[in-house]
């Protein structure tokens, strides 16, 4: 009997040696990433990456801001928590500048082709030469707009927009009886919402964040013109709640026949032509993002991009899953899957010469033209000392710009004028960049 | 003597009431229709109400996508774990506190209630560094100890209030009797004591089921309860109402289902004192 | 009578809560005093370990300052004012005699078991929502305009959400306090003649006060570190932003540790005030 029992607990010591050892080779890590839908279809499709390699692969899939107020608590004091961390153009230069990431120069899959990539959006994840995250999905903003009732409005929307335009097509298209608003665009306060659009529109009214001295200009004839101007178009055309509106809001109200027209990312174009979630598919155009004739369009550049923190233990593995998920050979898995309309846009010139995309995606040209008209060193008509289009790529702009959109979308749910606004604006903005040492 | 209570006058009372019960029930009734709808009807104008085609599709969505078998585990052990924790540290103090006051124990009562209003986000950076040095960051043993640690004043508060209305005689008449410390506090007082601690876990539950700043904040995976698991639901892109709806349902339906079973026990102590 | 050895038992019995207390206050706190003197940023890879009040006098000079602490106080207020007359309404009615008692009982306590992320996203999308929100439509069906009452209304919208949260809470202890007052003095003055408000001003209202001041304490300690309801709703918009947001956004938005510390300090001590003043209240109710 007793020697029995030491021979049952022998051969159960050796299972679990055997079962550690199986262990040891995979590895596990853990992505952090936001609940946007082609982030969500690549956690679908990440099981091919798991059954591929044998690593296994832990979600942490957040809404944005809730996964922005963890990944940066975990990259300033050098958590460790994750292994991957989905950022954006601004965070990437800012947190690469200070290596709190790693390089993915070298050490990414052979096929991981980086001369592929558009050259605003590596530029733009690129700090004195070290590309610091890849990009999953690139977009600019443009104008989405409904064919039937510009038709309906007897106008015709050219390829290249103006403000004035844009204002007029919105209150023509107007019939708030039916729930139309000519004009849908984003409202809610936040750096990477209404301040996003905001930001890009003032550049082509010829307006800027600040002056070569690092001065805040909100107390500028450009801003105050930028901020009436969209207060008006608003007040005429937009809708109800527009305070309140975000992409994720704007895009419902569009798909569901309330919006004449919507500036916004053209990462959407996908999602207002897909018949399954949109009612208006069949019946949207697309245009360049207006200008004013200043030489400089509202266009944003964004992109979603993986990047690994310093403190990865497990930097490796990391990078193979960021080579496959950022590679060509992943567009072709979603193009099996889902189509080729659904495929992650903006990252590579290779998509945008591909005919099956082509055909299939009938923004794709648009989206390419504004990607490529974005000038994130140039962003407006005068000279600045920053970089960054829709954003001022210092560590101080998240918390100014969230202060300013409240200020801003205040105005725009009518509670204080727009010139109230940019006067507090101009002020907490002061007040904040003197904090800062500047 | 009883009030004499006439039929009509009990039927407008319970009307009255059934009304605004459902009125205050109703955005959680609300919310559980949502769920069985299709993302489409979830906002279809105008609403509706029982009529449309049931689906479970949404509850299968929101699984597929996340590991709700973990969070909810999480949920318990945190809850559970940081309350029992409390209640044992507790137990004595209130105790103590209650039969044997001393000068200072209000101070030291009050001065406990007051550490709770240490706003949460003030200390957050010390916490993660803490944590990060301990290397317990993710882990439920983390959760437990800073949720016990919140909810540690209410539960002194609470326990106290409740030990406070024992009456000191028969304690007295205990040991006119004969009876050691030991016995004194098996026999005679437990028994009494019961009710209030069952209610002040119950509630403590309750309290450490929904916090929602340090559950976030410090967790990612592995001890990532179902506080978390919602904000991977809260807005992605396209309609979402009734899978919101859905991931909330799952979210609440664990302590709510609990709360319902248990509220005569939860309502038995909840007095902090207020009843003399 | 208390002996001298039950005195020290005593005393060793309370030891445990108090050190764990000691060193969660102490700990984190003292961290916290530490960076509120330092020039702590992260995000620039700075680090000054002493700059003097700097932090103290921008936390203090700002604008947003008095304006997060009037936020503070009318959402705190607006919610005590609602929870409490609710709750006493509501606990004298369910005091009432009717059928399923019970039920209706589970029905109101429900919203407190709901965790405020949820509560606050369901009212958010699904009633205040001003395109597909249960309000809206409610109004259309009305023939009025739909209102948008996040930026309308926001400090109003967000107290009723949290409300609804506490409003079963303060029903609840209510409730305990109205079941034990005497049903023959009630009916004493009923005899007597006494029209019901008097009835409830002069018997019922003096005999809820020590339950009142309860839930005022109790409630009041959780109402003033909201955060839930305001990152989901507004994320400090339409002027919802109270001291422990303002806090937050220094710490966390603008990734400046030592100011946004230098506010969690500021934070404790108006705390601290606000509960010596409360508890002063409390303790003399507890005394009698």
């Amino acid at each position: 009997m007793n020697t029995k029992r030491i021979l049952r607990g022998t051969t159960v010591g050796l299972g679990l040696i055997a079962g550690l050892a199986s262990v040891a080779v995979a590895e596990e890590i853990t992505i952090a990433t936001v609940n946007n839908g082609d982030m969500v279809r690549m956690q679908a499709l990440s099981s091919n990456w798991e059954e591929a390699t044998g690593n296994t692969i832990n979600w942490v899939v957040l809404e944005e801001n809730v996964l922005r107020q963890n990944v940066t608590t975990d990259i300033s004091t050098g958590g460790g928590q994750y292994d991957v961390m989905t950022i954006g153009t601004y965070e990437a230069p800012i947190w690469g500048r200070n290596d709190w990431l790693v390089s993915l120069n070298e050490g990414m899959a052979d096929d991981w082709n980086a001369d592929d990539l558009l050259p605003a959006i590596r530029g733009g994840l690129t700090v004195d030469g070290t590309l610091y995250a890849a990009p999953f999905y690139g977009e600019s903003s443009m104008v989405m707009y409904r064919t039937d009732l510009m038709e309906k409005a007897g106008m015709e929307m050219p390829d290249a927009p103006t403000w004035d335009f844009i204002r007029e097509a919105a209150a023509a298209m107007t019939d708030r009886d039916n729930e139309i608003n000519g004009i849908c665009a984003r409202g809610k306060a936040g750096w990477g919402e209404n301040m996003a659009f905001l930001t890009a529109m003032s550049n082509s009214f010829g307006a800027r964040w600040f002056d070569m001295d690092w001065k805040p200009q909100f107390d500028s004839q450009e801003w105050a013109d930028t901020i009436d101007f969209y207060l008006g178009m608003m007040k005429e055309s937009g809708p109800a709640g527009a305070a309140n509106n975000g992409f994720n809001e704007n895009l419902t109200l569009f798909q569901q026949g309330k919006c004449g027209m919507w500036i916004d990312a053209t990462v959407a174009a996908s999602f207002v032509t897909n018949p399954e979630d949109s009612t208006v598919a069949d019946k949207v155009g697309f245009a360049l993002a207006p200008d004013n004739g200043l030489g400089k369009r509202g266009n944003w550049l964004w992109a979603w991009s993986l990047a690994i923190p310093a403190s990865s233990q497990k930097v490796d593995v990391a990078k193979d899953f960021v080579s496959w998920a950022t590679s060509q050979g992943y567009t072709e898995l979603v193009a099996e899957n889902e189509g080729w309309a659904n495929v992650p846009p903006g990252t590579r010139t290779s998509l945008y010469e591909n005919q099956a995309y082509l055909d299939a995606a009938p923004f794709a040209e648009m989206t390419l033209q504004s990607i490529n008209s974005a000038d994130p060193q140039n962003p407006t008509v005068q000279d600045v000392p920053y970089t960054g289009i829709q954003f001022v790529a210092i560590p101080e702009f998240a918390g100014i710009a969230n202060q300013v959109g409240q200020q801003l979308s205040n105005a725009l749910a009518g509670n204080q004028t727009g010139e109230e606004a940019l006067k507090n604006a101009q002020a907490l903005t002061v007040e904040e960049m003197e904090a800062a040492g500047y | 003597m009883a009030r004499a209570i006439t039929p009509r006058k009990k039927i407008m009372w319970t009307a009255l009431s059934w009304g605004i019960g459902l009125l205050i029930f109703f955005p959680i009734l609300w919310t559980f229709l949502t769920s069985f709808k299709s993302e489409a009807t979830a906002i279809s104008d105008p609403p509706v109400w029982f009529l449309f085609d049931w689906t479970t599709e949404n509850y299968t969505t929101v699984l597929e996508r996340s590991n709700y078998p973990l969070a909810l585990m999480n949920s318990i052990v945190i809850a559970v774990g940081s309350t029992i924790l409390g209640i044992i540290i507790a137990v004595p103090a209130a105790w103590a506190m209650a039969f044997v006051p001393g000068k200072r124990t209000k101070d030291v009562l009050l001065w406990m209630l007051s550490t709770k209003m240490l706003p949460a986000v003030g200390v957050l950076y010390p916490l993660v560094l803490i944590a990060k040095y301990f290397g317990i960051m993710d882990s439920r043993i983390l959760l437990v100890m800073i949720l016990m640690l919140i909810n540690l004043p209410i539960i002194v508060w609470m326990l106290y209030t409740y030990f406070r209305e024992i009456p000191g005689e028969i304690l007295e008449a205990a040991r006119m009797d004969g009876a050691s410390l030991k016995n004194e506090i098996i026999y005679v007082l437990t028994p009494m004591a019961v009710p209030g601690i069952a209610s002040t876990i119950l509630l403590n539950i309750i309290l450490a089921w929904n916090e929602a700043f340090w559950t976030i904040i410090l967790t990612t995976v592995n001890a990532a309860p179902l506080t978390k698991f919602i904000a991977s639901f809260s807005a992605p892109e396209g309609l979402f109402y009734a899978k919101l709806s859905a991931a909330s349902i799952m979210a609440i339906a664990p302590i709510l289902i609990m709360g319902w079973f248990s509220q005569k026990q939860l309502v038995r102590g909840l007095t902090f004192g207020a009843v003399k | 009578m208390a002996t001298e050895h039950s005195r020290s038992s005593a005393r060793i019995m309370i030891a445990p809560a108090v050190f764990v207390l000691l060193v969660w206050m102490l700990v984190p706190l003292c961290m916290t005093l530490y960076f509120s003197f330092a020039d702590y940023r992260p995000m620039r890879a700075t680090f000054d370990a002493w700059i003097g009040f700097d932090n103290y006098v921008s936390f203090l000079t700002s604008s947003s300052f008095l304006s997060s602490l009037g936020t503070t106080l009318l959402m705190v207020g607006g919610i005590l004012i609602i929870t409490i007359t609710g709750g006493i309404g509501l606990a004298l009615l369910l005091d009432q005699p009717m059928f399923g008692q019970g039920i209706v009982r589970i029905l109101v306590i429900a919203p407190f078991f709901v965790m405020p992320t949820v509560s606050a996203l369901v009212w958010k999308n699904m009633f205040f929502n001003v395109d597909n929100g249960l309000f809206s439509y409610l109004f259309k069906f009305f023939g009025a305009q739909p209102y948008d009452f996040l930026s309308q209304s926001p400090l109003l919208s967000i107290v009723v959400i949290v409300a609804w949260q506490w409003l079963p809470f303060a029903t609840l202890i209510l409730l305990t306090a109205v079941q034990s007052l005497s049903s023959e003095q009630l009916e004493a003055a009923e005899m007597d003649g006494a029209p019901p408000i008097a009835r409830f001003w002069y018997m019922i209202l003096p005999h809820l006060s020590r339950a009142i001041t309860v839930v005022i304490l109790i409630q009041t300690i959780f109402l003033l570190s909201i955060f839930a309801e305001i990152f989901v709703t507004t994320n400090g918009a339409f002027g919802t932003r109270t001291l422990t947001y303002l806090v937050y956004q220094r710490v966390l938005e603008s990734q400046n540790i030592g100011l946004g510390s230098a506010g969690g300090i500021v934070a404790v001590i108006l705390a601290n005030i606000v509960a010596i003043f409360l508890m002063r209240i409390v303790g003399k109710n507890l005394d009698n």
